[in-house]
């Protein structure tokens, strides 16, 4: 075939996390603002200048995540399967705060009683607040292991629980999906919305920065020098389709350094977040909301990036039977679907690009009336 | 084992939230092309009242849009949280349309719905027509891939089984495209939408009329919604008939099941009217039928028969005792993959390995199981005839009406006296509910027809559930059905009372209840 099934199988990675990036870019502005709204703006007018800020454009950032979970299913059917079930309380969690969202935009503002839409406020805010904590708490399960093996048939064997899945690593990885994707939110409340709600934006966002940066810092020094990390001992050969059960993994106290012991240039990613948070924080104080949110989403991209470098190739390891951990290189579709797949996303994801740019500068600037009556 | 609870739990689950999502897809498929249809005469004609209609009918449309979207990513996760083994399973084929149909129709539709609600001010007239127009087809290509990822459950084409990862892999994205099946039900599909945009406008038109409220708003939006809605019931029929064909060739089990047909007609097939199936007696008590109809509907032909349940099952159990030489051929090549001799022989076999997984239910290793095991299997082969027999009806009967509604409709608009006949707007406003009443029954025939297979004749339903307890499901359940039905209490009274103010929502001062409006 044209392309390798190896570099198929990495391509697919970059593809994955492209997505995934795409939706914490755009999405996280959403959740974010959802999350922050009723903190800063505190009459019923400022609050729905906020939601105005976001009303246009939130359907389509929504659509990322609905394209990076059906792009998950496809190219790496294995890990959709073992790790939506093993999470299943989480992710349950996830889905009612996200269906919550868009009746909660749609329909506060179509009643005028105060009780409705401070019922509604609450509803939005959580909508914000749980998926950003538990993208990130799901983040942290990636690194310490799924309880799962495979049966006979390779059935994937759950025994991972709602409360073994939240432990303190874990809850502090969602510490920094949430003040990170905050952060996003903050800068583009300054950006969209006018005085007094854009001072109080940066007000906000120097407090979620020093959370981030804290948090970050912590949670990434916690991972690689403190728990048990994976790597590969015996892999068969990675151009061709492999089962999930026939290689060999040690797991061990430091082994999540491997890559960084064999491309030391990968130190630079974590140190790309930080450094990026603190420029868009001093950009943001000096009203250039643009750029702040420019530098926060390379901050997200290094973000993503540190997660991605620390654990590759694993995607999903297993403490039960670290043998039968998932990596890139078996938990993937077949050959023929990832080309597919990937000519799809060629051609497509540019379109979308498009128009998706188009939209955004159609809607630029400020908040306007228009919007502001709808929501 | 496969803990049974935890298949109904999911199954009752994936069920209800699916029939749930469809309260609000057909609608938004439906009124998204009607108010394309309104704002292209807004720009062709310049006449604001064709403005006004585009962005009152939108503002409904953007009550149920909003639930449709919430209600989408319940399915999406489920075949993950769910149905694990399912999406590892058949992941390498199923996945592929859900990704497309987000990259190609969710993002366009969902990305230019904000624009369609917020950008008038900053578009040209053109530039926001073409908006509303991608919208539309947003929502459209939507249904196709989702449809397509659907018919390949019914009818699993251009893939095949490999026996060293031990899941079905694609073998032409081509074959699965054009499933025959897919592609009558996208039409099928697509044009109940318009039926129920269609009769979700005529209903609310003909409420204004009989109230004599906003007269010329209602009698444009009455004249769209009849033209548009008599050619779609008309394409619904056509089409649900031209599926029946499609099923009399692939899935002969749900036809059978359909028509309560337990013994194989001689041809040509008569077509049970009415009648009570009875699946412990397998028989159809008190049938009315009707010579010659069904063997015409399902195979075009006078001289081909139709097979009943009963054969259908006696071929089953055949299959189902290959199935078991088909699993322990599986075994022997797993444990031993270089041995031609076995692959050869598992080649022969291994069509028939889903039924042989059917025994799972049973016992975990398939060819333990006893004789009176394998014919239990064969009795639940197929799925129970009366839940498809008398949801196809309804759909039937929901259809008829609004084929003679719209002829009605269509004929006393064009005579410009519609508002004369009380009786018909009357029926008009009461017939609201019946497109949904349809598209539900619609859904149950094709989705509990196709049992007790999540993949046809592949991977039996109940294999495909997680390794998950009960305990987890019964509280998920119980947590959506919760959420759903307040959701619902709250869609409906927003859906009445902006349907109730009419156009005066709009705040032009061009309209009858301005006053009443507040914000």
């Amino acid at each position: 075939m044209i392309i390798e099934y190896e570099t198929l199988k990495l391509i697919w990675l970059l593809l994955i996390g492209a997505l995934f990036y795409g939706f914490a870019v755009t999405g996280g502005m959403d959740l974010g603002v959802a999350a922050l709204f009723t903190r800063l703006g505190t009459t019923d007018k400022e609050r729905r200048i906020i939601l105005a800020s976001i009303g246009p454009t939130w359907e389509g950032n929504q659509v990322w995540l609905v394209t990076a979970a059906a792009a998950l299913f496809a190219a790496w059917p294995l890990m959709y399967a073992a790790a939506f079930s093993s999470l299943y309380g989480l992710f349950l969690l996830v889905l009612l705060s996200l269906i919550l969202r868009p009746p909660g935009l749609d329909y506060r503002n179509k009643l005028p009683s105060p009780r409705w839409r401070s019922l509604w406020d609450s509803a939005l805010v959580l909508s914000g607040l749980i998926p950003a904590f538990l993208f990130g708490v799901t983040f942290g399960n990636l690194f310490s292991g799924f309880s799962f093996h495979y049966d006979d048939i390779l059935r994937p064997v759950l025994e991972g629980t709602f409360f073994s899945s939240m432990t303190m690593l874990n809850l502090g990885f969602g510490l920094v999906s949430l003040s990170l994707i905050s952060l996003q939110g903050a800068f583009f409340i300054q950006h969209k919305t006018p005085e007094p709600l854009e001072s109080r934006a940066i007000k906000m966002a120097r407090l979620l920065g020093i959370v981030f940066i804290f948090s970050f810092t912590v949670a990434w020094s916690w991972t690689v020098f403190k728990i048990e990390g994976f790597s590969i001992l015996h892999m068969p050969n990675l151009n061709q389709s492999i089962v999930p059960t026939s290689k060999i993994i040690q797991k061990g106290v430091g082994l999540w350094l491997t890559n960084y012991h064999k491309f030391p240039v990968g130190y630079f990613a974590p140190l790309v977040s930080i450094i990026c948070v603190i420029m868009a924080l001093i950009f943001s104080a000096n009203k250039k909301s643009g750029l702040a949110l420019l530098s926060n989403s390379i901050a997200i991209a290094g973000t993503l990036i540190t997660a991605g470098f620390t654990l590759f190739p694993f995607i999903l390891p297993s403490t039960h039977s670290p043998n039968h951990s998932l990596t890139i290189w078996d938990a993937c579709s077949t050959h023929l679907t990832l080309l597919w797949m990937f000519i799809a996303v060629l051609i497509l994801l540019p379109i979308v690009l498009g128009y998706t740019s188009w939209v955004f500068r159609v809607m630029r600037g400020k908040v306007d009336t228009m919007t502001q009556d709808e929501y | 084992m496969i803990d049974e609870s935890v298949v109904n739990l999911s199954r009752l689950q994936f069920a209800l939230t699916a029939l749930y999502h469809f309260l609000f897809v057909p609608l938004t498929i439906g009124l998204g092309f009607i108010i394309a249809i309104m704002e292209s005469v807004y720009v062709m004609t310049g006449k604001i009242i064709y403005k006004d209609m585009t962005r009152f009918w939108g503002k409904l449309f953007a009550i149920n849009f909003a639930m449709g979207i919430a209600t989408g990513i319940t399915l999406e996760f489920q075949f993950g949280t769910n149905w694990a083994y399912y999406a590892h399973y058949v992941g390498d084929i199923f996945g592929v349309p859900l990704a497309i149909e987000g990259l190609m129709a969710f993002f366009l539709e969902s990305t230019f719905v904000g624009l369609f609600f917020l950008g008038w001010d900053r578009l040209t007239k053109v530039q926001h027509l073409a908006v509303t127009w991608l919208v539309a087809l947003g929502a459209n290509l939507s249904a196709l891939w989702i449809l397509i990822a659907n018919a390949w459950m019914q009818n699993p084409v251009g893939s095949h089984f490999n026996y060293e990862t031990m899941r079905m892999e694609l073998s032409s994205l081509a074959t699965v495209f054009f499933n025959p099946v897919a592609q009558v039900k996208f039409v099928h599909t697509v044009a109940a939408g318009y039926v129920t945009g269609s009769i979700f406008v005529l209903g609310i038109s003909a409420y204004y009329l009989l109230k004599k409220q906003d007269l010329a708003f209602a009698r444009r939006s009455f004249a769209v919604a009849a033209g548009f809605g008599l050619a779609s019931i008309l394409s619904v029929i056509v089409l649900g008939d031209e599926s029946g064909y499609t099923l009399g060739e692939v899935q002969k089990v749900k036809l059978a099941a359909i028509e309560g047909m337990w013994e194989t007609e001689p041809a040509p097939a008569a077509f049970t009217l009415f009648g009570f199936p009875d699946d412990k007696a397998q028989t159809t008590h008190f049938s009315l039928k009707i010579p010659y109809a069904l063997g015409i509907i399902a195979t075009r032909s006078l001289d081909t028969p139709v097979i009943g349940l009963k054969d259908l099952i006696l071929q089953n159990e055949v299959r189902i005792k290959r199935g078991v030489i088909a699993y322990e051929l599986l075994q022997k090549l797993r444990r031993d993959q270089a041995n031609p001799r076995v692959k050869q022989e598992f080649e022969k076999f291994k069509n028939d390995l889903g039924y042989g997984l059917l025994l799972k239910r049973y016992k975990p290793n398939v060819v333990d199981a006893t004789s009176e095991e394998i014919h239990q299997a064969a009795l639940t082969s197929v799925p129970k005839s009366w839940p498809i027999f008398w949801s196809f009806r309804i759909m039937v009967g929901a259809s008829l009406i609004m084929l003679f509604l719209f002829i009605a409709a269509f004929y006393f608009n064009a005579k410009r006296n519609i508002e004369s006949k009380k009786w018909l707007l009357k029926l008009a406003l009461y017939s609201i509910p019946l497109p949904w009443l349809a598209s539900e029954c619609g859904w149950i025939v094709a989705e509990y027809g196709r049992q007790p297979w999540a993949i046809g004749e592949i991977l039996p339903t109940f294999l495909g559930v997680s390794s998950v307890s009960s305990t987890q499901v019964l509280f998920s359940l119980i947590s959506l059905i919760a959420l759903y039905t307040g959701l619902l209490v709250v869609e409906l009274y927003l859906m009445f009372k902006y349907a109730r103010l009419g156009p005066s929502t709009l705040k032009t001062g061009r309209y009858d209840l301005e006053q009443a409006v507040s914000r």
